[in-house]
């Protein structure tokens, strides 16, 4: 027997019709956290409509990884993360420093250390991850080149790479002079006359790391000037196109993977 | 299809480009994206090229020779150093002084001919391995580095450890009764005068080549 159609439900009388939920409004009535969580949305919303950043943003995080991807793989991001942490605790140790080779920088440093609160702490976390985060780049490094995954198409990241690694040296060597101890003192004066030492522009390389002959009054300035200027911003460019490259490029398995081909394609390919 | 390689006619009015005039070589939109970059590299050049002569300017700065009472005639012996401490850079405490050694011209003992005319030996006590302070230790008669183990003789001659070259010099004069000690050189093995270099720069051979004495710098 075929069955009757259902017959429309009789209109309710407009008192009764509860008004359907206006655009961007949560289904009616929601609590204090609901309408907070709503704002949020809003607000990303907003900026996304305007700059598409959210494409950008599943770019970069949501990617495919290979089969294998390990522990050995966040050997970078350690790296990133002493370099925001040598970054954030530097931003602040500038409050405090004085690059005054008359013997302020010593004071400052002094003062830092001693009677600032949790200032040893700081000034500690920035001269220990400094050597935390060479210590990390060379592990990444000894991955990459153990995993043989600087090889085509990845060449152009490796490059950068060693630049990142160029880079990260000269700011360890260039902040070793601003506590202007006598070990930071010393070790400046035989780093530079071992730059000094390569034949014909030696000389003039340490003569721009002095600025000029001897050790003077802007040396000290020069090398703040490098160490919290020059070196972070190009290394903050390169940090940028380094991970953009992993982004297009993707990461590489583990040379212990084979490469898994499918048995029927081979027969075709024959 | 037409050939992308194919010589074309240096004329616009040739390639029939809109609007081209009789005789034209350029046309106007790339005049015009030259003029752009043009003006966008000397604004750039306006800004870059000051900062990089501010920044290499103290590297050919001329400093006028400074010289330094560092004690009366009859203060320093003929056989043994004393230590004076002398102020290369003023202006930035401590870190701008040094220590030399100064001592009273022996006939006996420096007999290399470019040494005749100074009346007083100063030497520096900045090793000419990598810059750090040498100690004269009278006991050994011998000038040693602690940093490396650079050792040199009562001359300033390197006799040991990594040093390449002997130590520098001062170049020193009597003024009425004091001693002062001047401008820094620096000497090869045998003693003779060159410009003053850096430590870890060679003088003998082709050292003195490899490694050119700063123009603002000579030895007088």
């Amino acid at each position: 027997m075929p069955r009757l159609p259902k017959l429309p439900a009789p209109p309710l009388p407009a008192p009764f019709v509860e008004p359907p939920p206006r655009p961007g409004e949560a289904n009616g009535k929601g609590g204090v956290l609901e309408g907070a969580q709503e704002a949020g949305i809003t607000v990303v919303d907003w900026v996304d409509e305007r700059t598409s950043l959210s494409g950008g943003v599943r770019w970069m995080l949501f990617r495919k990884v290979p089969k294998g991807t390990n522990w050995f793989y966040t050997l970078g991001s350690a790296t990133l993360f002493a370099f925001l942490s040598q970054a954030v605790t530097g931003v602040f140790l500038a409050m405090y420093y004085r690059p005054d080779a008359a013997g302020g920088a010593y004071e400052s440093i002094r003062h830092v250390t001693n009677e600032v609160f949790l200032g040893q702490f700081v000034r500690g976390m920035h001269k220990w991850g400094s050597s935390v985060m060479v210590v990390l780049v060379f592990l990444h490094m000894g991955r990459t080149f153990i995993w043989g995954a600087y090889k085509y198409p990845r060449e152009l990241n490796w490059v950068i790479g060693v630049v990142l690694l160029i880079l990260t040296l000269v700011m360890s060597f260039t902040g070793y002079l601003l506590p202007f101890d006598q070990r930071a003192y010393w070790a400046t004066i035989v780093g530079v006359n071992i730059n000094g030492t390569g034949p014909l522009i030696g000389p003039y390389l340490s003569d721009f790391l002095r600025g000029g002959g001897e050790f003077g009054a802007t040396t000290l300035s020069r090398f703040y000037a490098i160490h919290m200027l020059l070196i972070p911003g190009l290394l903050i460019a390169l940090i940028g196109a380094h991970l953009y490259l992993v982004a297009k490029l993707g990461t590489t398995a583990p040379p212990w993977r084979e490469p898994k081909q499918e048995p029927e394609l081979l027969e075709a390919e024959v | 299809m037409p050939d992308k390689h194919a010589k074309s006619s240096k004329y616009t009015a040739d390639r029939n480009i809109p609007g081209a005039f009789e005789g034209e070589t350029v046309t106007r939109r790339r005049f015009m994206t030259g003029t752009a970059h043009t003006a966008g590299a000397i604004a750039a050049g306006a800004f870059t090229l000051p900062a990089l002569g501010f920044a290499l300017g103290p590297i050919f700065k001329n400093s006028p020779h400074h010289w330094e009472t560092v004690g009366t005639v009859n203060s320093f012996s003929e056989d043994n150093y004393s230590a004076v401490v002398v102020t290369l850079t003023p202006g930035v405490g401590e870190a701008g002084k040094t220590t030399v050694y100064v001592r009273k011209f022996n006939p006996a003992l420096d007999t290399d001919p470019y040494d005749r005319e100074s009346r007083f030996i100063a030497i520096s006590s900045r090793c000419a391995h990598l810059g750090c302070p040498v100690r004269w230790v009278d006991a050994a008669e011998r000038f040693i580095c602690p940093c490396h183990g650079g050792v040199y003789d009562l001359l300033g001659r390197r006799v040991g450890g990594p040093p390449a070259r002997p130590l520098d010099r001062f170049y020193t004069r009597v003024v009425g009764e004091d001693v002062q000690v001047g401008p820094r050189f620096s000497v090869n093995s045998e003693l003779r005068r060159f410009s003053p270099r850096d430590p870890g720069e060679p003088l003998d051979g082709i050292g003195q080549y490899l490694y050119p004495s700063r123009p603002s710098e000579q030895k007088l």
